[in-house]
């Protein structure tokens, strides 16, 4: 970003990579599919790099109020400093808090799930979403919370997947009566209350049963989570758990 | 003594509406206990919600057996309502249906409601079964046992004894009109009751009372009319005590239910006021409050009891009727952990009459060293919870358990530094290095050079 102010430039777009997809190598990889994406589609976007900082959500879902409203309006002063209109994002934590609660403290920008980029873009014309080799395949979509519920978005992932031609079909849990994945509410940072099960194993379980090749995720933590539940079955070798991102940059063969 | 029923009558009506009218002062008064909150935002979308969630039940058929039963017994208790009018002026004046003077169209009325009484009385007999044959995992949860579990069943019987009270009056007053009719009943009592009114359900009743004489059949009509009455009347105090304040609490509730999007969670006012000065370069450190200003006290971050929780909290406490959808979909207690959002609720309401006894007994709020966390909700509870939003969403009247959840672990944190470790790690390294894991804030962008 700081190259673009240099140059007297502004991007299309800030994409906001988020704590996951810069430091944790699965989400990493989620990271890289979509910036393919962007290239590929001949986006005009910039990163903070390193002077984006953790937005505060886990601070803010954990009851630690200060901690978020600092992390906040540090990045609310940076963001502002270099007059961003729009950011993307692929984390829809990322997402929901700059979305909903940076206005209240003096950050608005337009604020997109990459999900919902990817349609837009879709819409445009700009980027081509083919079957490849997802054509036919059984897929089941996990909302994430914050995209879904706490935002009402549940049709852009979907959207995407159905020009993917697989055979979407949902799980009984889905949309506005999604299960959680069980790492919301800071709870990915922590172990677990007990109880007779985790979070995630129940939601895999509810995946499995509808015997998926890909169970698409739309959240980094999300896709940990699931990931950690196909292991604990050891259904690794056939189920993959892949961000929607990551599907079309392989279909595309990017 | 010819007015005495009217007096008697005028009394009870009296009494009860004076005994409803100062349990509603109370819960008034225990509301207003809590923060107050600015409202008059959304004021279209409110009334939309009232119209679409409220009155449209529109939340209840999400679950299509259970909202189907809930739509008759609500469309019941409205359109029955109608009926208790005419019982109230026939009580005061003496007269007997009074409306009848409407004709075809009174006809009809009467019509609806022994339909809709029948159906009533067949959904609650169905609800009962759900709950006790069936035993559905959402009515046997841990919170509820004891008056919860009574409370319920309480309420079901209420509702059958009026219904059948009411199809009884109508069945005797039905013969009552064919006595008459046929010429068999010629007493002056008997020819009170005029022909009036279409019996699709209690015509089929009537037949029972075959044979019983003119005296035996207005002491039935009388009887059931009087308890009827009466039992409405009790009922309607009973609401206090009971989790059945939601048939009227509901629709203020959807009314103050949230209009922002469910993952926005609100920004503290009072931190961000210290957040700002810390960050302002210009600030003293040192500077003393200004003399003039007034010694605020400083503002408690968080939750710990019902009085730091605003009154939309405390109205959303007084609504729940415990019918544990919220529960039913928390991730955390269907893998069974002790969080339960509609324990979250209960405690809530249980906590705010204590502290409304409270200050009865003394004059102002005495400390009872109690509070709502750790006597009421645990903290396993609270840090159980994953913020998904699936309670508020499944509330049928809005209600929001996360908030409070979310109010008390700000309380944990911001005030006592009581975070689960693991998280308090997390949050250092948000401190630090900008994640909440330990990487250097530096290799951000690693992601660029791998392939």
């Amino acid at each position: 970003m700081a190259e673009y102010l240099a140059e007297g430039k502004q991007p299309e777009v800030l994409f906001w990579v988020g704590c996951a997809g810069s430091f944790d190598d699965r989400a990493k990889k989620i990271t890289k599919a979509f910036v393919k994406l962007l290239n590929n589609a001949k986006v005009d976007f910039a990163v903070l790099g390193t002077e984006e900082s953790c937005t505060g959500d886990p601070a803010k879902r954990s009851g630690n109020e200060f901690l978020f409203q600092m992390q906040a309006m540090t990045n609310i002063e940076v963001l502002n400093g270099y007059e961003v209109k729009k950011i993307v994002t692929a984390c829809p934590h990322c997402f929901n808090t700059i979305k909903n609660e940076y206005p209240g403290l003096g950050g608005n920008y337009e604020v997109v799930h990459h999900t919902q980029f990817l349609k837009s873009l879709l819409d445009e014309g700009r980027l081509k979403v083919e079957g490849g080799k997802f054509k036919g395949k059984k897929i089941t979509f996990h909302d994430p919370c914050y995209l879904g519920r706490a935002n009402g978005e549940y049709e852009a992932p979907r959207d995407l997947l159905e020009k993917l031609e697989v055979e979407l079909v949902e799980m009984k849990r889905c949309k506005s009566r999604g299960l959680c994945c069980g790492a919301g509410g800071a709870q990915m940072f922590k172990e677990p209350e007990p109880g007779h099960t985790d979070v995630n194993i129940e939601r895999t379980e509810e995946a499995l049963e509808i015997k998926p090749a890909v169970i698409a995720a739309a959240c980094p933590f999300c896709n940990t989570m699931m990931t950690d539940g196909v292991k604990a079955k050891n259904e690794e070798e056939n189920v993959a758990v892949m961000d929607v991102a990551e599907m079309i940059a392989q279909a595309e063969d990017l | 003594m010819q007015y005495l029923p009217n007096i008697l009558f005028l009394l009870a009506l009296v009494a009860g509406i004076w005994f409803f009218t100062k349990n509603i002062r109370k819960i008034i008064r225990n509301i207003k206990l809590g923060r107050a909150v600015d409202a008059s935002d959304h004021k279209a979308e409110r009334w939309g919600n009232v119209f679409r969630i409220a009155l449209g039940q529109s939340k209840m058929v999400v679950r299509p057996l259970a909202g189907l039963l809930h739509i008759i017994v609500y469309i019941g208790f409205v359109i029955i309502n109608i009926e208790v009018l005419e019982i109230i002026i026939d009580g005061i004046f003496g007269t007997h249906r009074i409306f009848s003077f409407m004709g075809p169209v009174y006809d009809a009325l009467i019509f609806s409601f022994e339909i809709l009484a029948f159906l009533v009385l067949v959904s609650v007999i169905l609800f009962w079964t759900r709950r006790n044959i069936q035993k559905i995992r959402r009515f046997w949860a841990r919170e509820m046992t004891g008056w919860p579990k009574n409370d319920a069943n309480y309420i079901l019987y209420f509702e059958m004894v009026l219904m059948v009270l009411f199809l009884t009056m109508n069945a005797a007053d039905v013969a009552l009109q064919q006595g008459v009719a046929s010429g068999q009943f010629t007493s002056d009592a008997a020819s009170h009751y005029i022909q009036a009114g279409a019996f699709p359900i209690s015509g089929q009743l009537a037949p029972l009372f075959e044979g019983l004489s003119a005296e035996t059949l207005i002491l039935i009509e009388r009887t059931a009319w009087w308890f009827h009455i009466i039992g409405i009347l009790i009922f309607l105090n009973y609401l206090y005590w009971s989790k059945h304040l939601h048939i009227l609490l509901a629709f203020p509730n959807v009314y103050f239910g949230r209009v922002v999007p469910k993952g926005q969670f609100q920004n503290l006012d009072a931190v961000t006021k210290e957040v700002q000065l810390m960050m302002d370069p210009n600030a003293d450190p040192f500077a003393a409050p200004a003399e003039t200003e007034e010694e605020a006290e400083p503002a408690k971050f968080g939750a710990s009891d019902v009085m730091d929780l605003n009154q939309i909290q405390l109205l959303n406490a007084y609504t729940c009727t415990e019918c544990g959808r919220c529960t039913s979909e928390c991730p955390a207690n269907l893998t069974g952990k002790k969080l339960s959002p509609r324990k979250i609720m209960m405690d809530t309401r249980d906590r705010l009459e204590e502290v409304g006894k409270n200050i009865e007994k003394n004059g102002t709020f005495q400390p009872d060293g109690k509070q709502l966390l750790d006597d009421y909700i645990l903290r396993e509870e609270l840090w159980a919870c994953t913020t998904c939003n699936a309670c508020v969403e499944a509330c049928p009247v809005s209600i929001n358990p996360l908030s409070i959840i979310m109010d008390m672990r700000q309380y944990l944190v911001m005030e006592q530094s009581a975070a689960p470790n693991e998280l308090n790690v997390a949050m250092t390294n948000i401190e630090n290095n900008g994640a909440p894991w330990p990487y250097n804030q530096m290799d951000r962008m690693n992601w660029k050079n791998e392939a």
